[in-house]
């Protein structure tokens, strides 16, 4: 198990984000993770990757007890991630971007090093025209594309996706898919967020379902796209989530 | 490779934009010469010092003289009640800098923006009423030099003319490490953080130790100019050493020539000392520069909030490598 998460409850005042939400990923897994807006997805990310410290219950990641520990002690260890929002270092290049990710994450790498494997990330993910320019400069589809350049340069062991299909068009996203297919491909562990049903029931593994916080679902897509909980909270008609399957 | 090259042309430019301010009062062989340009060296390395937090890690500190003054009392101190020699007390003066540098650190880095330019402003304003109640460096009054030390260096004459290749030694120390820092591995975590702090907390960069780091560098060598400085005045007093006008001059500096590059903040100091200069001698502005200053920060911030080199950088993207 590359990574163990068991009884995570996180509460913001009154409100209850994450309620003992347990599951385990074994590694080179996609784990799918969907629900309505506001069903703590991103938090959930944001307490695996230390960004929050969870209220109860433990996360750990490669055999270590991380709770509590943070962000940069898990990028070291081999954690990366993209944000939902876009993050990018505005006034550094593009590739300055990719070389942040290179240096300071589990990859390690020194100056030289990093400028080597930044070139060869923005390769892989279509940038390579644009590793000189400003990452401020980019367009929205780009700086997705940046986030996960950024994030791959670390070779992580781990990656969490969020959102990284939203605001892309069809072809973007195809393009998009195939991406986080030849990141597993490369033998690193993905968690995805994703609101695009077709990609995210064709690409993943296995998926969880959160609503409310809490974990309502967990299974193949197959299962999943079946499941009557996941029907009524999230899918709403059944036969749209037969169609979903056939993917479009 | 040529990449390379053009990279140390940028250190290049920088050292020789210092030599040529330390050689021409030489050439002319006239000490008053002299006095003007070290004024401007004073000026560009502690802008050049500054900048290594504001310009690459993105915090602003509008106490930064603190640093200044703290050497020039412990040097002084140093040089003239314990007999240490003028090269001990600039390293101890150094250290005292950076030693506090390093406590604030722990303190106040963990503030982000306006709260942590304010913290700062507040330190400096402690430390000046600490030492104004501080018997050892004289309280209020301050300390005065024995001009017989002047003569281990020769007289008072050699003695200035010591200062003056001492400040241009520091000078171009600060801009190696303004240098090493902007193309350094640990320079690229701070530029991070400048951009976005939880970002690169996120990618692994361990913010809390970098920011530290950063204000410690950028601590030590105003310490010890500050002790140069204040050997060199034969005499110390807390207005004197702690005045916040100076810090404000230096984000002034920084911000004309260009945040976050190594040739700005020496081309902003030098600028700026040039202009004050002038503003001083002349009758009609003489009482006007610090407000002239104000007005120029505001200008500076309306219409080029890159300075002159981000704005050539920006102009020309040819020589964006060149200009870093």
């Amino acid at each position: 198990m590359i990574l163990q998460v068991q009884g995570v409850t996180k509460r913001f005042g009154g409100l209850q984000a994450l309620t003992q939400v347990t599951f385990d990923l074994p590694e080179g897994q996609i784990l799918g993770l969907i629900g309505p807006n506001g069903a703590g997805k991103t938090t959930l990310f944001n307490v695996i990757d230390g960004v929050y410290t969870p209220e109860e219950g433990r996360v750990i990641f490669q055999g270590e007890d991380v709770t509590g520990k943070k962000p940069y002690y898990l990028a070291r260890k081999g954690l990366a991630r993209t944000h939902q929002i876009v993050r990018p270092l505005n006034e550094l290049s593009v590739r300055e971007n990719v070389m942040v990710g290179a240096c300071f994450g589990h990859a390690n790498a020194n100056l030289k090093q990093a400028a080597q494997a930044a070139d060869e990330v923005l390769e892989f993910v279509g940038l390579a025209s644009k590793a000189d320019q400003l990452a401020g400069s980019l367009n929205v589809a780009q700086k997705k594309r940046l986030e996960l350049a950024r994030a791959i340069a670390a070779q992580p062991k781990l990656l969490l996706l969020d959102e990284v299909l939203a605001g892309l068009n069809p072809s973007e996203i195809a393009r998009m898919v195939e991406t986080v297919r030849a990141i597993r491909d490369r033998g690193i562990t993905i968690i995805m967020i994703e609101h695009v049903m077709s990609a995210i029931m064709n690409v993943s593994d296995r998926i969880l379902v959160l609503d409310f916080g809490k974990l309502i679902a967990e299974g193949t897509p197959e299962e999943i796209a079946q499941n009557e909980k996941v029907i009524h909270a999230y899918l709403g008609d059944p036969k749209l989530a037969e169609r979903l399957m056939q993917g479009e | 490779m040529s990449k390379r090259i053009q990279q140390h042309a940028s250190l290049w430019l920088s050292l020789g934009a210092v030599l040529l301010i330390g050689i021409w009062p030489m050439l002319t062989g006239n000490a008053l010469d002299r006095e003007t340009a070290f004024t401007v060296l004073r000026a560009v390395a502690l802008a050049s010092s500054l900048n290594i937090l504001l310009g690459y890690t993105g915090y602003v500190s509008f106490g930064h003289v603190v640093f200044y003054g703290l050497g020039g009392y412990v040097g002084f101190y140093l040089i003239s009640e314990r007999g240490w020699s003028l090269w001990l007390a600039i390293l101890a003066g150094g250290l005292a800098a950076g030693l506090l540098a390093y406590l604030l650190g722990l303190a106040i880095l963990r503030l982000r923006g306006a709260y942590f330019a304010l913290a700062t402003i507040g330190v400096n304003e402690a430390v000046r009423a600490f030492i104004n109640n501080f018997e050892p460096f004289g309280g209020p009054t301050g300390m005065t030099l024995n001009f017989k030390i002047y003569k281990l260096y020769g007289g008072p004459a050699n003695a200035l003319q010591l200062s003056f290749y001492i400040i241009l030694g520091l000078t171009l120390l600060v801009i190696l490490v303004s240098y090493w820092v902007r193309t350094s591995k640990f320079g690229l975590g701070l530029l991070a953080i400048r951009e976005d702090e939880d970002a690169a907390e996120v990618m692994g960069v361990v913010a809390p130790n970098a920011k530290t780091w950063a204000y410690v560098l950028s601590a030590v060598i105003p310490g010890m100019v500050g002790a140069l400085v204040f050997f060199k005045n034969g005499t110390i007093e807390p207005g004197l050493a702690f005045p916040l006008n100076t810090s404000i001059v230096m984000i002034v500096m920084i911000m004309l020539g260009g945040q976050g590059t190594v040739l700005g903040p020496i081309l902003g100091a030098a600028g700026y000392e040039t202009m004050r200069d002038f503003l001083l001698v002349s009758p009609l502005f003489k009482n006007l520069q610090l407000a002239i200053s104000g007005v120029l920060l505001l200008i500076i911030v309306l219409f080029i909030p890159r300075g002159l080199v981000g704005w050539l950088r920006q102009r020309y993207p040819k020589v964006r490598r060149l200009l870093i």
